[in-house]
């Protein structure tokens, strides 16, 4: 005998993700919430608020901040955080850098890699054992393996050959001192479910997301976006090109998408209609080698 | 808004190792068109590959841990997302390894059809191996529908007559599991033959191809139906600072409907109260259903706090109560020690007081007597709570039938049980 719930899709989907809110809140002593301002933790703050309005947050919001944010991105998360009346930590891989913990190949090295070593650092600094995030199974190969209360040990590790087992929906957070969890309330939504959830709750976002002229340079497959810490390299022809970002990164490995797409409904035909993955056409990060994501979880990255 | 746009179908891989599971979910989301084009490039680069020149080795679609693609094996759970116009899928490809049954389990737990794949090209006389009988056990006993899927026919030239032999054996162990007239599909996950489309490979075979099979699975019962349940996560407090300060319940609806004036009973002291308010972020509402996240305000100061589970007039508590369990930790079971019961939002500190049966996985048959439960064990126990919790069977509700029990020193979580009966 199997049972089903009558619920729509998105409203199912918007109930589990309550659900796991809550159980999280309830079994850990000092949680915090992912928040970059990128559109899948906008969807999580937003679930948040759902889940424990009219209370404030049991956690405050945590950003891991590399320091090469696009334009605008910055201060929509500090706007959002100060128009919630919610607290903001930032975790600044700047000040890794200043402290010797993070060392780069060179000053204008990519510092997404880095954001592991920094959140490591922010988790001890301020005794968090639960972390929030927005990640999706349906980015990476790596997240697909992912449980929901994902358990990190003592170094932050993501340990995928002995995952705790995960039963139906009884999430066993107990943890070890020094341990922590990584919980994704988003992890059985697709992108075309945040997308349509956006329009749905009119969730703002970064300007970013919508179609605009921005110079860039062809790499590959991609169109490089041209910025202070990713300048043209010498003879490279810098274009204007009408683009829109499909995910919102550190600036050294997130590329934008050729799109005219400048509302939100056009921005849900586009993805029901695209042939390539969010990451696989956006984040150069991801090709670095088959298993880069993977290898970045393991060192104790979200 | 159509009840068709509201079908989910969860979907769980199961059998032994190598029988090609990974390929199967691999074939499906391929001939699906759910794979986008920088994921198929990726296959066709991938390192590791056991594919001929030319061809995909479709079980790198879910097989994405650096560890799995180099042993060519399935260790953990992955998930997968994809939908036709009718029905939104979530398919699960779970690990056939003995050593990784406790991931299976995770993934069956999480899924509403088992496939059950067969080597039609190493079973000697139908004999069926014993991966086979315990994956297609844990199926039935997480209330899973169970389709047997027959692969590799191409290794045995699409015999009838094998596929027959096959076949009598599946109809014997699911006679003997109590799975009545379950599907059997003669099938080739790496070349596609009935797995998305009939093929022509087999003109004898009269049935349906594996993914209609699976979208065609009746709907079953619909939980909003079962009597209500209510396990609730956090109290909130509204205005806490002020004397007519509220206290509301914030939880999920398990099972059941809940009603404004209906009348609920709070706990294992069933003290019954009314329902005054169901209010969710933005809306009050009149009548919530299963599956619901909201908030409940009850008439009168009841003190429920979190682990309590609201109910309607039907129900039963039980200090002692009869449930099987699958074992997952390494560590075998301790008779002196005590395990936290997790079910809904509670943890309450239980024993495991004797052992009725486990399983022989070899025939299926039922070893008596207190033997030590280990890893991977399949087992009939009757347990004793601290305090009394909700004795419903698993085969009725299999929100609050089910529970979890925690090792409290390593923090484990060390079976997976579902009620069958109180003492």
């Amino acid at each position: 005998m199997t049972f089903f719930s009558r619920l729509l899709h998105l409203d199912r989907l918007e109930s589990e993700a309550i659900y796991i809110l809550r159980e999280a809140a309830a079994q850990s002593r000092n949680p915090a919430l992912l928040f970059s301002g990128g559109k899948d933790s906008a969807v999580l703050l937003h679930l948040a608020l759902k889940a424990f309005r009219p209370e404030k947050l049991p956690f405050p919001l945590l950003h891991v901040d590399t320091g090469h944010n696009f334009e605008g991105v910055t201060e929509f998360r500090d706007e959002t955080a100060a128009r919630l009346g919610e607290r903001l930590v930032v975790a600044d891989v700047e000040a890794s850098i200043q402290r010797g913990s993070v060392r780069l190949a060179s000053p204008t090295a990519s510092r997404n890699a880095a954001q592991a070593v920094t959140l490591l650092e922010a988790i001890e600094t301020h005794g968090f054992d639960l972390l929030l995030g927005g990640a999706r199974r349906d980015e990476d190969k790596a997240r697909a393996k992912e449980r929901v209360f994902s358990h990190r040990d003592a170094f932050g590790a993501w340990n995928p050959k002995s995952q705790r087992p995960e039963l139906w929906d009884l999430y066993n957070g107990r943890l070890q001192v020094g341990e922590n969890f990584r919980v994704f309330p988003l992890s059985n939504w697709t992108e075309l479910d945040i997308w349509t959830y956006i329009e749905r709750e009119k969730i703002a976002l970064p300007s970013l997301y919508f179609a605009h002229v921005r110079p860039v340079v062809r790499d590959g497959d991609y169109w490089r976006p041209v910025t202070s810490v990713t300048p043209a390299a010498e003879g490279q022809e810098v274009e204007r090109r009408l683009v829109r970002f499909r995910t919102v990164g550190d600036m050294t490995c997130t590329c934008p998408i050729e799109s005219d797409a400048s509302d939100i409904a056009a921005i849900i035909a586009e993805t029901r209609l695209s042939t390539l993955s969010e990451r696989g056409a956006t984040r150069m990060d991801d090709k670095v080698n088959e298993a880069a994501m993977e290898r970045r979880k393991r060192e104790g990255y979200f | 808004m159509t009840q068709a746009q509201t079908k989910l179908v969860r979907i769980v891989t199961a059998g032994s190792v190598d029988d090609g599971k990974s390929t199967l979910i691999g074939r499906i989301l391929h001939d699906s068109k759910a794979l986008m084009s920088d994921q198929v490039d990726a296959l066709s680069n991938a390192r590791y590959s056991r594919a001929e020149e030319g061809d995909l080795d479709l079980s790198f679609v879910t097989d994405g841990l650096e560890s799995e693609r180099e042993q060519g094996i399935t260790i953990d759970v992955a998930y997968r997302y994809f939908a036709t116009p009718q029905t939104s899928f979530i398919v699960i490809d779970a690990p056939g390894h003995e050593q990784y049954t406790r991931n299976m389990v995770t993934g069956a737990s999480n899924a509403d059809v088992a496939i059950v794949l067969v080597d039609a090209s190493r079973l000697h006389q139908g004999a069926l191996k014993v991966q086979t009988r315990r994956h297609a056990t844990i199926a039935h006993l997480l209330g899973l529908k169970v389709v047997f899927a027959v692969n590799k026919m191409d290794l045995i030239h699409w015999s009838q007559k094998v596929f027959q032999e096959v076949e009598e054996s599946l109809k014997r162990l699911s006679r003997s599991l109590g799975i009545t007239n379950p599907a059997i599909v003669p099938i080739n996950a790496r070349s596609g033959d009935n797995v998305v489309a009939v093929s022509p490979a087999a003109p004898w075979y009269q049935g349906a191809s594996l993914l209609e099979v699976l979208q065609n699975q009746g709907e079953g019962t619909d939980l909003s139906d079962l009597p209500f349940r209510f396990p609730v996560q956090r109290v909130v407090r509204v205005d806490g600072h002020k004397l007519e300060a509220q206290r509301g319940y914030a939880g999920r609806i398990a099972s059941g409907q809940v009603s404004v004036g209906d009348e609920v009973l709070v706990g294992p002291h069933r003290r019954p109260t009314k329902i005054s308010r169901i209010e969710t972020f933005d809306q009050s509402l009149t009548q919530a259903e299963a599956g619901q996240s909201v908030t409940l305000y009850t008439e009168d100061e009841v003190d429920a706090a979190r682990g309590d589970i609201l109910t309607g007039p039907e129900s039963s508590y039980a200090n002692r109560v009869i449930a099987d369990l699958c074992w997952l930790d390494d560590q075998a079971w301790d008779p002196r020690r005590r395990y936290l019961i997790q079910q809904g939002t509670a943890a309450i500190t239980s024993r495991i007081e004797s052992v009725l049966h486990i399983r022989d996985m070899r025939d299926l048959s039922e070893v008596r007597g207190d033997q030590a439960l280990k890893l991977n064990d399949i087992a009939l126990v009757q347990l004793q709570t601290q305090t009394p919790i909700l004795a419903d069977h698993f085969k009725d509700n299999p929100k609050t039938g089910a529970f979890i029990l925690i090792d409290p020193e390593t923090n484990q979580t060390a079976a997976a049980g579902m009620i069958r009966g109180v003492v």
